[in-house]
């Protein structure tokens, strides 16, 4: 999960890392009320988890409480890159002297974590890397032994901070890899990290990961998701315990384990091209065990969405067998009638593997008009892509 | 012969008295595989029985592998106590530990890694997130389905375990040596390139399928390692080309970020060294036909 911005300076706040006043806020007035709480000048900040927002116009300076609600007035609602500003963060002004980079953060290849830290900030830190990759410090750090202050002060002298603030970002780095830890984050990124007319250095900015397979230890990390982005189908699908994304074409797709969906998406789209350019709707994996209930849950949400003109439920038997499979399809499609849910788009059905015989001839002697067999995952595609086109 | 497990594997299972963990124990030993036992501290001292095979119940995976000898642990912990079971495995040095979990945080992930690595990686960590690993006809550590495929001379190495059955089960009639189900996460104890490196030394695997997903470089690197040692033929397949980026796909580990981790880029990092990659699975079935016929 992405945090914003705001969510950040305040994660940094609690674990006693320098940053500066803020609070966020999601109407004019409330920015008003922040900024007379700061008082003076305030910098208005669109909180959007995407780059380039201050190119796109959605940080501006305001002097006192009346410009800073009419700046919030301004950014609120404003799109940027797709993403619209339903909140502002307002902070105070800092005269910034210096910006520097840090972060922490999950390196895959070598399984552990990586800081990567360098004396020019506030720009993109994959231009630093290309550009002068000289000024751009990379410290592998062992998982099982963190950043003591020891380790702090390797990456100091690594990144080649000026020796003014050495002492002060020694402290910053302990801290900061407290909080990853403590916060099972997979990513921590300050750009920048500044040095400001009084000396201090300070975090000015945040942007943070947390690893959502960590949430059973941080029931407070729910809180921090963003409802306004969640979409409604992937809500009611998380509800039920279904791993659901919400995609933009016309196919629905249920499938059993997160490799064969995935797969399943790419057969569909290469289906799609020949019938007018339909698309998978969705990803969703109904895992190993799919029972009635489960097959029922599925088929509910996909049909939900408005966008599917017809669905592909692809299985593998492996442990599941197929024929429960099928009976679960059935089943599942009874248990919708009950809930008084006339199913009308059309179902293309693949069982292969484990009982796929015993299964098809459930499916066939079921004989009902709207599931369609298909006994290749490649046809089956075909098929359901043809469908939806059909229904488009 | 196969690689890392053999029908001499002497495996043991901890959280074996779970749901998850005695369910797949049946399985396993329905499929041939010579379990020894499990261990649960809670319930140490006590038997389980599996259809008529009584299996003793540790207190601890050192104190099994000293009584029983056992070689494999496959573990079915829920993913708050899989940390603690993994590092339990490596404390007491088995030489091949098979995590199932799914869940598991990434830190944990990394905390167990560190360790096996500052004691000399004396275990071999499959996982987590995976389904394990199956040498057909001889023994199977984990949830694969052991009666998709007899024996035979492919080996298959995969992040994902619907795809790794439906290969199977797509070249059942040539077989495999041994499937690995390597996991989903971010963070796994084995990769690709330990499963082909140990393919290419087995002298009855002939010939590798490779399956990767988006997210990380495992099959960039996995490319530049197949073109500096492996002289098997390798034929791969990747999952994901229409999955939009910064969306996380049931794996933990799949997700596109900015513009790295996309299967077009896996895929032309294999074709650069002379791997066929298939568009679908059956073609990557077919081409693997191809190269065994």
């Amino acid at each position: 999960m992405d945090l914003f911005e705001y969510q950040g300076r305040d994660l940094f706040e609690r674990h006693g890392l320098p940053v500066l006043g803020g609070g966020v806020a999601e109407t004019p007035q409330e920015a008003r009320a922040i900024a007379e709480r700061l008082g003076g000048k305030v910098v208005v900040k669109a909180q959007v988890k995407v780059g380039g927002r201050g190119k796109a116009g959605g940080v501006k300076l305001a002097d006192g409480a009346d410009e800073a609600e009419a700046r919030a007035t301004d950014i609120l609602g404003m799109d940027i890159k797709g993403h619209t500003v339903h909140k502002v963060m307002l902070a105070e002004t800092a005269d910034i002297k210096e910006e520097y980079y840090f972060s922490y953060l999950l390196d895959r290849a070598n399984r552990t974590f990586l800081c990567i830290a360098s004396v020019a900030g506030g720009m993109e830190i994959e231009t630093v890397a290309e550009e002068q990759p000289d000024r751009v410090a990379k410290i592998a750090i062992d998982a099982s032994k963190g950043v003591d202050e020891a380790k702090a002060r390797e990456i100091v002298a690594a990144a080649q901070y000026p020796a003014e603030v050495a002492e002060q970002i020694v402290d910053i780095a302990v801290k900061l890899w407290q909080a990853f830890v403590a916060e099972d984050a997979t990513l921590v990124e300050v750009n920048p990290l500044a040095k400001v007319g009084d000396g201090r250095v300070l975090l000015l900015d945040a942007k943070i990961t947390l690893d959502e397979n960590a949430s059973f230890r941080h029931p407070d990390h729910e809180a921090l998701v963003d409802q306004s982005a969640v979409d409604p189908l992937e809500q009611a699908a998380k509800a039920k315990n279904l791993n659901y994304v919400k995609l933009d074409g016309e196919v629905g797709i249920i499938g059993n384990g997160a490799g064969l969906v995935m797969s399943t998406l790419d057969v569909v789209a290469y289906a799609g091209e020949a019938h007018g350019g339909v698309k998978p709707a969705n990803f969703l994996d109904i895992g190993g065990g799919a029972s009635a209930q489960v097959m029922a849950n599925g088929l509910e949400i996909v049909l939900g969405d408005p966008a599917v003109k017809s669905v592909f439920v692809n299985v593998f038997g492996g442990i599941t067998a197929c024929d429960a499979v099928a009976n679960g399809i059935i089943q599942a499609l009874a248990l919708l009638a009950e809930r008084g849910e006339t199913v009308t788009k059309p179902l293309v059905v693949r069982l292969d593997g484990n009982n796929a015989e015993e299964g098809r001839a459930i499916l066939d002697s079921a004989n009902n008009p709207l599931v369609q067999r298909v006994d290749t995952m490649d046809g089956a595609a075909e098929r359901a892509a043809e469908l939806a086109a059909a229904g488009k | 012969m196969a690689i890392w497990l053999t029908k001499d594997s002497k495996v043991i299972v901890q959280g074996i008295t779970g749901s998850e963990g005695s369910k797949h124990t049946k399985r396993m030993l329905a499929a041939g595989t010579n379990v020894v036992g499990g261990v649960n501290p809670r319930k140490a001292g006590t038997t389980v029985d599996f259809d008529g095979t009584s299996l003793p119940v540790f207190a601890t995976v050192a104190e099994a592998i000293k009584e029983t000898g056992a070689d494999v642990s496959v573990i079915f912990v829920p993913p708050a106590f899989t940390k603690a079971a993994v590092v339990e495995a490596i404390e007491a040095e088995i030489p091949l530990a098979v995590v199932i979990t799914e869940g598991v945080p990434v830190q944990d992930s990394a905390a167990f890694w560190a360790l096996n690595l500052d004691r000399g990686q004396k275990t071999r960590i499959i996982g987590p997130n995976c389904p394990g690993i199956a040498s057909p006809g001889a023994s199977n550590a984990g949830i694969i389905p052991a009666d998709i495929t007899p024996a035979g001379r492919i080996g298959l190495v995969s992040k994902s375990g619907t795809l790794t059955y439906q290969m199977m089960y797509e070249l059942r009639d040539i077989g495999f040596s041994t499937c690995v189900g390597i996991g989903g996460d971010p963070i796994i104890g084995t990769t690709h390139i330990d499963a082909l490196k140990a393919f290419q030394d087995d002298p009855d695997t002939d010939a590798i399928v490779m399956i990767g997903e988006i997210g990380g470089d495992a099959e960039e690197r996995a490319a530049e390692f197949i073109k500096a040692n492996v002289t098997k033929p390798v034929v791969g397949y990747i999952a994901g080309f229409t999955a939009p980026p910064g969306k996380t796909m049931g794996h933990a580990g799949a997700i596109i970020s900015g513009s790295a981790g996309t299967a077009d880029a896996k895929k032309a990092a294999l074709e650069a060294v002379g791997v066929k990659v298939g568009k679908t699975p059956s073609e990557t079935a077919r081409l693997m036909r191809e190269v065994m016929s």
